[in-house]
C-alpha cells in the first residue's frame, strides 16, 4: 500500500515534490498557505506573485494564477493587480532580499499607501539562491559569502526588522505578523488573518516567517532547528505586531 | 451609462500631453500608474482630472520601476494599462519592459524624451532611441511609434493599445518635450466613429471558473537551461518578424529622383520635410524619408530608398541613434551616408537646407 502525502487541495501536484533543498523552510510556508488557500475557499480568486530568488521556484506550486516577476517587483506587480481588479485576491511571496533590500521602496510605499494585498516575506537570514550572501536580515556576528568573518555591525549596520518597520509606517486597518516555521499552527493563523484583513478591504496586510536555509547556514538538522527555534527569535520576536480585528483595549 | 469622452470630431488646441490623456481615453484606457518627471507630467495631471469622469483609475506609485511593474499587474488583470515617463525614468521603465517582452504582456508606454545622458535637461532630444528600441536585458521585442506632430500623438496613442494587444508585445509611443509641452492644432475624434475598431483586452489573471473548473495560469520569465530559453526566443523571434512587415509605417515623397534623401524621424522630420520642399523648389533633387515605427525598422523600404539615390542624410537631434538603427538596416548598401547631429537640440528647416546645399 502506498500512502500519499498530505497536500492542500491548492497544490500542483504535478510539480511535487518541490524544487526547494531538503530542509528549506520555504515547503512549510507554502504548505501553511495553501492550507488557508483551501479553508477560505479561494483558491479561484487567488492571484500568487512570487519574486526572484528561492521564492521563484514556487511559480508552479499551487493551482492558482501565478506570476513569478523580477526582484523585488512582485509587490507592485501585485498592486497593480488588485487596483485594477480588486476581486482578485494577491499574495506577494518574497524573501528577505527582496523585500528589505532591492525591493524596500515597493514594500515600504505599498505599506504606506495601504494596499490592500498580502505580502509574505520568508526570511531565512540570506541570499540563498545566489549561494548566501549577506542579506539585510543577517543576524550580527553571523558568518556569509560576503561576511566571511561574521557580520560586522560597524560596517554594514543591523539585520531590518521588516514587520516592525511596516508596523511603523501603517496606519488603521493594516495587519503585521512575525511567524516561523517552527510554529507552523501560529504561522498559519497570521497568513489565514492577514488574507482575511485584504478580503475585508481592511488594509495592507504583512506575515514574515522565519525559516531555514541548511544549504548555505551549512547546518545538519538539529542545528538547522535550533537556529531558526532558539537564535533567530532572540533577534526577530515572535508574534502579532497589528491586527485591525482586535481594536485597543481588548 | 457614462458618456463617450471625444463625442465628436472637433478641432482643438492642445499639449501633447493633454492629447496623449485624450488619446488613452479615446482608446478606452482603464488605468493609468504613474511616477513624476519632466517632460511628461501633465499627461498625469490631465489624466487625473478627466479619467474619474469615465470611470478609469489612477495610482501615483513610488518610483518608475513601480509604474512599470503596476502596469503590468493593470494588464494582467485583463485591463488596458498604461504610463508614462522620459529620460532616467525611461532607463528604469527598461525592466518591466523587459518583463513584458519576455511574458508577452501588452503595456503601453508613452516616452516623453528629454535631454541624456543622466539627468541632462528637461526640455528636448531625440537621445531615448536606443533605449526605447532595445532597451533592457533582452532582444528588443517591441513595437516602437516616433511621432511628429500632435496629430500623430492622437493617432499612434490609440493605435498603441490596440498594437500591444494584437500582437502581444510592449509597445511604446515615442515623443519628446517638444511635442510634450507645445500647444498645437489637431483633431480629436472617437475611434469607433472612424472606424477603427478597438481590440477589446482579456484577463490573464481573475478568469471565471468554466462549469466549475478553473484553469490557473502560470507565468514566468525565468528558465532552468538554456536550451528551455533559446526555443521561447526563437518563437518569439519568429512571431516578431512574422507580424513585423504588418506593424512597419514610414513616410517618403521625392526619393525617386533624388540625389540626396534626407532621413530623419519624430518632430525633426517636420523641419526635413520643410527643407525638402523648400529645395525641391530650388531645383535640388532631394527627397524625405521618415520611419514611423522605429522598431520593427522599415528596412526594405529604406533600403529601396538607398538603392537609387546617392546620398542619406541623417538628421537628428542625436549622436546617430537613428542613423545606426538605419544603418544597420540597409547593411551592404554602398549609399553615400552625411550626417546633421544635434544631441540634445533642435533642427530647423534652415540648417538642413544649408546643410544640403553644402553637399551639393
Amino acid at each position: 500500500m502506498t500512502t500519499v502525502p498530505q497536500m492542500p487541495k491548492s497544490w500542483r501536484l504535478e510539480s511535487k515534490p518541490h524544487k526547494f533543498c531538503p530542509g528549506c523552510g520555504h515547503g512549510l510556508v507554502l504548505k501553511a498557505l495553501g492550507e488557508v488557500i483551501d479553508e477560505l475557499g479561494i483558491q479561484d480568486r487567488v492571484a500568487f506573485g512570487c519574486d526572484i530568488g528561492c521564492s521563484l521556484l514556487a511559480w508552479d506550486f499551487f493551482n492558482v494564477d501565478t506570476v513569478q516577476t523580477h526582484h523585488g517587483r512582485t509587490t507592485p506587480v501585485m498592486t497593480g493587480l488588485k487596483r485594477a481588479n480588486p476581486d482578485i485576491v494577491c499574495i506577494a511571496y518574497m524573501g528577505d532580499g527582496g523585500g528589505y533590500a532591492i525591493g524596500s521602496q515597493h514594500l515600504v510605499n505599498a505599506a504606506a499607501r495601504n494596499e490592500r494585498i498580502t505580502a509574505i516575506l520568508v526570511n531565512n537570514c540570506n541570499y540563498a539562491m545566489t549561494g548566501g550572501q549577506m542579506a539585510p536580515t543577517t543576524l550580527p556576528g553571523m558568518k556569509t559569502e560576503t561576511t566571511p568573518y561574521g557580520r560586522d555591525v560597524e560596517q554594514t549596520g543591523y539585520p531590518t526588522q521588516g514587520p516592525e518597520m511596516v508596523a511603523a509606517i501603517t496606519r488603521e486597518g493594516a495587519y503585521v505578523a512575525r511567524g516561523t516555521i517552527a510554529n507552523l499552527k501560529q504561522l498559519k493563523s497570521y497568513l489565514k488573518k492577514a488574507l482575511e484583513n485584504q478580503m475585508a478591504g481592511n488594509g495592507f496586510s504583512f506575515v514574515e516567517a522565519l525559516s531555514t536555509c541548511p544549504t548555505n547556514w551549512r547546518t545538519n538538522a538539529k542545528d538547522t532547528w535550533a537556529f531558526v527555534e532558539k537564535e533567530m527569535p532572540k533577534y526577530f520576536k515572535v508574534g502579532e505586531i497589528k491586527n485591525p480585528a482586535v481594536k485597543e483595549g481588548e | 451609462m457614462v458618456e463617450k469622452p471625444v463625442q465628436e470630431e472637433k478641432r482643438v488646441f492642445m499639449t501633447g500631453n493633454e492629447v496623449v490623456a485624450w488619446a488613452a481615453l479615446a482608446a478606452k484606457a482603464d488605468i493609468m500608474y504613474g511616477y513624476p518627471i519632466t517632460p511628461q507630467n501633465e499627461i498625469m495631471h490631465y489624466w487625473t482630472r478627466m479619467a474619474p469622469k469615465y470611470g478609469k483609475k489612477f495610482l501615483q506609485t513610488e518610483d518608475e520601476l513601480s509604474a512599470g511593474f503596476t502596469t503590468l499587474g493593470g494588464v494582467l488583470a485583463g485591463k488596458k494599462a498604461f504610463t508614462a515617463t522620459a529620460g532616467p525614468g525611461n532607463t528604469l521603465m527598461q525592466e518591466p519592459m523587459s518583463m513584458a517582452e519576455m511574458m508577452r504582456i501588452p503595456s503601453v508606454v508613452i516616452i516623453q524624451q528629454r535631454g541624456g545622458p543622466s539627468t541632462a535637461t528637461v526640455i528636448y532630444s531625440q537621445q531615448e532611441v536606443t533605449m526605447t528600441t532595445y532597451g533592457g536585458n533582452g532582444e528588443g521585442f517591441r513595437i516602437v511609434y516616433s511621432t511628429a506632430s500632435h496629430q500623430d500623438v492622437f493617432d499612434y496613442t490609440i493605435k498603441a493599445f490596440n498594437t500591444a494587444w494584437k500582437y502581444r508585445f510592449p509597445t511604446f509611443v515615442l515623443g519628446d518635450g517638444y511635442q510634450a509641452k507645445m500647444r498645437e492644432s489637431l483633431t480629436i475624434y472617437d475611434p469607433e466613429d472612424r472606424g477603427i475598431e478597438l481590440l477589446e483586452p482579456e484577463p490573464f489573471f481573475g478568469k471565471q471558473a468554466v462549469n466549475g473548473e478553473k484553469q490557473p495560469l502560470h507565468i514566468r520569465n525565468t528558465y532552468n537551461t538554456e536550451e528551455e530559453l533559446y526555443e521561447v526566443l526563437s518563437r518569439y523571434m519568429d512571431e516578431y518578424m512574422k507580424v513585423a512587415p504588418e506593424i512597419v509605417e514610414y513616410h517618403q515623397f521625392d526619393c525617386d529622383d533624388a540625389e540626396i534623401v534626407v532621413v530623419s524621424h519624430g518632430v525633426v522630420s517636420r523641419a526635413a520635410k520643410g527643407a525638402v520642399q523648400e529645395l525641391r523648389k530650388e531645383g535640388y533633387k532631394v527627397g524625405y524619408f521618415r520611419p514611423i515605427t522605429l522598431r520593427p525598422f522599415p528596412a526594405e523600404q529604406l533600403r529601396a530608398v538607398a538603392d537609387k539615390t546617392k546620398t542619406l542624410l541623417f538628421v537628428e537631434s542625436a549622436f546617430g541613434q537613428l542613423a545606426k538603427l538605419a544603418q544597420q538596416a540597409i547593411f551592404g548598401s554602398t549609399v553615400g551616408v552625411e550626417n546633421l547631429f544635434k544631441p540634445g537640440v533642435g533642427v530647423t528647416s534652415e540648417e538642413i537646407v544649408a546643410r544640403v546645399k553644402a553637399m551639393v
